[in-house]
């Protein structure tokens, strides 16, 4: 583990595979905590004198991601996936009992250096929960039965390769399919179709075809080529956002699993309606072992002719598309964040303006879309646009991958034409007692029963595609706390109220948990959520607030229930706070305590 | 003003430097005694606190003792007014909430060199510490804050005034001070 | 002639590539702020210069000037969150102001001040930040890291140095010094560096002149932050504009 003799020798390996390019730190940093499990001091110092970057500087990136350690984090590493819907599939009792077989406290290393156990958000395996992620790898479908085979597992340091390889399974658990899933698209048909356009009325195509980003934000994504066809630039770039950390949403992984030549065939179209030479997917961490399949079908693509020089024939096409791993950071799923992440740093929303699309990565035209966007894009051009217009609605044409977890008996993927209701999906997937649906994740909207014709689509409940359902036996309240940790979590702390004020909310949501909330801390609820929506930096700040304020209009009672009071009076735990000098001077005389009739 | 205000003031895990500073408005007490008169208060010497119109409270949350005269203010005062850093922020006595209480127990009774022979005191006549030392709006209800280490006589003599004329207090700038 | 947007209701006019709040204090009004300087480059990240323009509110230090815009910034609602935002800062932090040598000198405390802020209000975070008194000149207190970089960009822009950098995540975001021990005297900070005349409040401190001159006579005491920030910034005409707020706490 500490031996670092041959250290330069892997660093130099390193520093030529990417060419010594600063932009590839990021790369760097995850492939050198892939080697040892942790990035040494050592290592630091040594990056930072070869590419001439300031070693605080490294340090700050390394320190961004949450799966970069800068101390030893143990041989195996385990990370329980803490969604609400891992929760509701009993992972928390999984990871106790686990801590149990392995002597160890959350978050800690064990004594021996073997193992570390902690929580991790979404890995993205919610039709398939309780996740985990094991040195980066992905198992789903955790039971007390497989934990307990993990355990002994790692007690017997079996290397990870040698695990059943039914641990690593995953489903697609595709339930119902559309204009997407349906594909019959042939590798090339797209771009085949494309050249006969040319880059221009590609743009048109899109645009006419009324297609809008599917990353939840629903930005018109022909106006967006066009804005980055026009920009002036020198070497313009396609970016695919494939960083889907959304607590809920998997669907990405699905078409990266099943349809990536569809991807790849809608970026490279991109890359010809703008006029890009360069191509990053940007690919969660989660879904690292997704990789090397993505690169064999680059690498298929390349053989091809559909990435590289004069593509299919057309002189002066030149495109290729590079994968980058992201390393745990939700916030990097922000446009502007994933640039500054694409370019080797710390994941931190950019100022706008200027717009990625005219100064993006590297400062460059830059035109990126979500991975749905660009299969969805492809398909437009591939169909016509009039006939693409027809599916969806009026303000969202095409179809919507949904994502749906939680209480019912189909989890899975489900494509519908934009319009569907949430009751026509909860009928579809089985969902019979069903008291609310959060659409969109943490940040998106908590639709409560009363609400459920509301329809899916831009004019109505706008969605990146997660579909949580909770039934009548859930408490709302823990949803909202889950989500207020999450937020807590990810925020990438540059501006004071997302960072002070997420961390606020959580301590607050936890203190209401604990019994000792009253009406004082709804209120500093309420005047935090009106902090984090109209001062936050970005869009994580002022979404943070959503699951709260969405609970306490629909679930107050599910709040006031936990309260001590409901008076205004601040309340806290005071005869815990005594808890520790009794301990210390051993005394349980009634002044040793805070009477309840003194509160 | 046909009645006078009945004011109560304390000290808990503070100096007493606020309530030197209370006495520094000098003269002017003599016209505030026109308008108010003190129960509980280290200048009365009464011991515990009657019906009062405005409590006003020095220095942080440090042991149960604190929580019980805390409790004891806010149930018989119409306005609380915390005074001072340690009452608004926990102040110096606070500045040991970084550490664990254990460690500072551990350290000053058993490890160093002192009078306790040994052993942390647990005699029942002592309160027992809280793990952390708490400002006064983390435990009850704070309507007012005289912020300043110890606040100047003259912000006092301004806060007290505006309060008792009906005003919402304002310092503005030479009386606010956090120092 | 140049253009004009109304801060307001008062007329300001601006040059092709100032922000609003760099338009405003040149014309002579005062938007609070903490991360802003006016010798580097504004990112926005206090929040304090929050401004209304119709319905939404934006960081007026980074927000491009243009012409016609109608903007609200001395409102009682904003002027209540900007309230909050020094409290939350408070609450984040160790702000210990009768024991802390910047005291006076402090742009935090000097904007609570302003801001007639009575209380942090919020529960305090009381977080565990130890010092770092090993250079023999230095001493950095991190207790009253705010996080507003600008010493990180004064020591990488203008010292050419980076000797600081932020590292961690969220409420663990902290400053770091460029040193594998990460101890400032293994690094080449000197106390003629912009670096340390940059900090708003007491992180980056020369040792053995904190009281030079006593509590009670210091910039903020003097005169309220809202008069000396106006005084502070370049004014049409000045070259360079010198800038108070960059003096330390000799």
């Amino acid at each position: 583990m500490t031996t670092t003799d041959d250290l330069p020798v892997f660093l130099d390996a390193l520093l030529a595979r990417h060419g010594n390019n600063p932009a590839e730190l990021l790369q760097m940093l995850c492939e050198t905590q892939h080697r040892r499990g942790w990035i040494a001091p050592q290592a630091l110092t040594y990056l930072a004198q070869r590419l001439d970057i300031p070693r605080a500087r490294i340090e700050g990136v390394a320190s961004f991601y949450s799966f970069l350690h800068l101390q030893p984090h143990g041989e195996y590493r385990v990370l329980f996936s803490d969604n609400i819907t891992d929760r509701m599939l009993g992972s928390q009792v999984l990871m106790e009992k686990m801590c149990q077989q392995l002597w160890l406290q959350p978050g800690k290393v064990s004594e021996d250096g073997l193992v570390s156990i902690n929580t991790t958000s979404c890995t993205g395996m919610c039709d398939q929960g309780p996740a985990m992620l094991v040195n980066g790898r992905a198992i789903t479908r955790l039971t007390h039965q497989r934990v307990q085979e993990i355990g002994s597992l790692i007690r017997n340091r079996t290397p990870l390769e040698d695990w059943p390889a039914d641990f690593f399974h995953v489903d697609d658990n595709i339930r119902r399919s559309g204009l997407i899933l349906d594909n019959t698209v042939a590798p090339g048909d797209v771009l085949r179709a494309a050249l006969a356009l040319g880059g221009k009325d590609v743009v048109e195509a899109v645009k006419d075809s009324g297609l809008r980003g599917r990353g939840g934000a629903g930005f018109p994504t022909g106006l967006k080529w066009e804005a980055c066809r026009n920009a002036q630039g020198t070497a313009k770039h396609v970016v695919c956002n494939a960083d889907e950390g959304e607590p809920g949403t998997f669907k990405d992984r699905v078409l990266l699993t099943r349809h990536a030549d569809l991807v790849f065939e809608g970026m490279t179209l991109c890359a010809l309606a703008v006029g890009a030479q360069r191509g990053f997917l940007y690919l969660r961490g989660e879904y690292r072992y997704l990789l090397e399949p993505l690169q064999a079908i680059l690498q298929r693509r390349r053989d091809n002719n559909m990435l590289g020089k004069n593509i299919l024939g057309q002189t002066g096409f030149d495109f290729d598309i590079a994968i980058h791993m992201g390393a745990g950071a939700y916030i990097c799923g922000e446009e502007s964040a994933l640039i500054e992440s694409l370019e080797g740093k710390r994941g931190v929303p950019r100022n706008r303006p200027p717009f990625p699309v005219t100064h993006g990565y590297l400062q460059q035209p830059t035109a990126l879309d979500n991975v749905e966007t660009f299969c969805s894009a492809a398909l437009a051009v591939q169909m016509g646009a009039e006939k693409f217009r027809a599916i969806g609605t009026p303000k969202s044409t095409g179809s919507k991958l949904i994502s749906v977890s939680g209480d019912c008996p189909r989890p899975g993927i489900y494509e519908y034409p934009f319009g569907v209701s949430v009751r026509e999906i909860l009928q579809d997937c089985g969902a019979i007692d069903a008291c609310a649906v959060q659409v969109s994740g943490p940040s998106g909207i908590c639709v409560a029963q009363s609400e459920f014709d509301r329809k899916l689509g831009f004019e109505d409940l706008p969605t990146a595609g997660a579909f949580m359902v909770f039934d009548d036996s859930r408490d709302l309240f823990e949803v909202a706390r889950n989500f207020v940790h999450f937020f807590a979590h990810e925020s990438c702390g540059f501006c004071t109220p997302c960072r002070v004020g997420t961390s606020m909310l959580k301590q607050t949501m936890d203190k209401i948990a604990a019994g000792h909330g009253t009406r004082h801390d709804l209120n500093e609820i309420e005047n935090l959520d009106k902090v984090l929506q109209t001062s936050s930096h970005c869009g994580l700040g002022r979404t943070s607030c959503n699951p709260v304020l969405h609970t306490l209009k629909h679930f107050r009672p599910a709040y006031e229930n936990r309260l001590k009071s409901l008076d205004f009076e601040p309340a806290f735990d005071l005869d815990g706070a005594l808890a520790r000098a009794r301990q210390m001077t051993g005394r349980d005389d009634v002044g040793a305590h805070l009477k309840p009739e003194d509160v | 003003m046909s009645k006078k205000l009945r004011i109560a003031t304390t000290s808990l895990a503070g100096c007493f430097g606020c309530h030197m500073s209370i006495l520094d408005i000098d003269e002017r007490l003599l016209a505030l005694l026109e308008l108010v008169e003190f129960d509980r208060s280290p200048i009365t010497d009464i011991k515990h606190c009657g019906p009062c119109d405005i409590g006003i409270i020095e220095g942080g949350i440090c042991n149960a003792d604190n929580v019980h005269v805390l409790y004891e203010f806010r149930k018989s005062c119409k306005i609380l007014i915390a005074i001072g850093s340690c009452a608004i922020t926990g102040g110096l006595p606070a500045q040991r909430n970084h550490l664990d209480l254990e460690s500072c127990l551990t350290e000053v009774y058993l490890t160093e060199p002192g009078l306790a022979h040994g052993h942390i005191p647990n005699d029942p006549e002592l309160p027992l510490p809280l793990d952390k030392v708490h400002p006064l709006h983390e435990v009850v209800k704070i309507d007012y804050f005289i912020p300043g280490c110890p606040p100047s006589g003259d912000a006092i003599w301004k806060f007290l005034t505006d309060l008792i004329a009906g005003k919402t207090p304002e310092l503005g700038h030479g009386l606010i001070k956090y120092d | 002639m140049s253009d004009t947007f109304q801060l307001d209701g008062a007329s300001v006019p601006f040059e092709p590539g100032q922000t609003v709040m760099q338009a405003a204090l040149a014309a002579g009004h005062y938007i609070p702020h903490l991360c802003y300087h006016p010798e580097f480059k504004p990112h926005g990240s206090c929040k304090l210069c929050t401004v209304k323009i119709g319905g939404r509110t934006a960081a007026s230090c980074t927000m491009p000037a243009e012409a016609g815009l109608n903007i609200e910034s001395d409102i009682e609602e904003l002027n209540a969150l900007r309230r909050t935002l020094v409290q939350m800062l408070f609450a984040e932090g160790n702000h210990f102001c009768p024991s802390c040598e910047k005291s006076g000198n402090c742009m935090l405390q000097a904007l609570g001040y302003d801001l007639e802020v009575h209380t942090a209000g919020f529960r305090h975070m009381y977080p565990d930040r130890p010092l770092d008194a090993s250079h023999p000149d230095i001493l950095l207190d991190f207790n009253r890291c705010i996080l507003c970089e600008l010493c990180v960009r004064a020591s990488g822009e203008v010292d050419g140095k980076n000797v600081f950098a932020l590292s961690g995540r969220g409420i663990t975001k902290h400053l770091v010094v460029n040193a594998e021990s990460g101890l400032l005297k293994d690094t080449n900070i000197a106390l003629a560096d912009k670096a340390m005349h940059v900090c708003p409040v007491g992180v980056i401190l020369p040792k053995r002149v904190g009281f030079s001159v006593p509590i009670g006579k210091r910039k903020y005491d003097q005169r309220p932050i809202s008069a000396q920030a106006l005084d502070d910034a370049p004014r049409q005409g000045d070259a360079g504009g010198s800038c108070a707020s960059c003096e330390g706490t000799s």
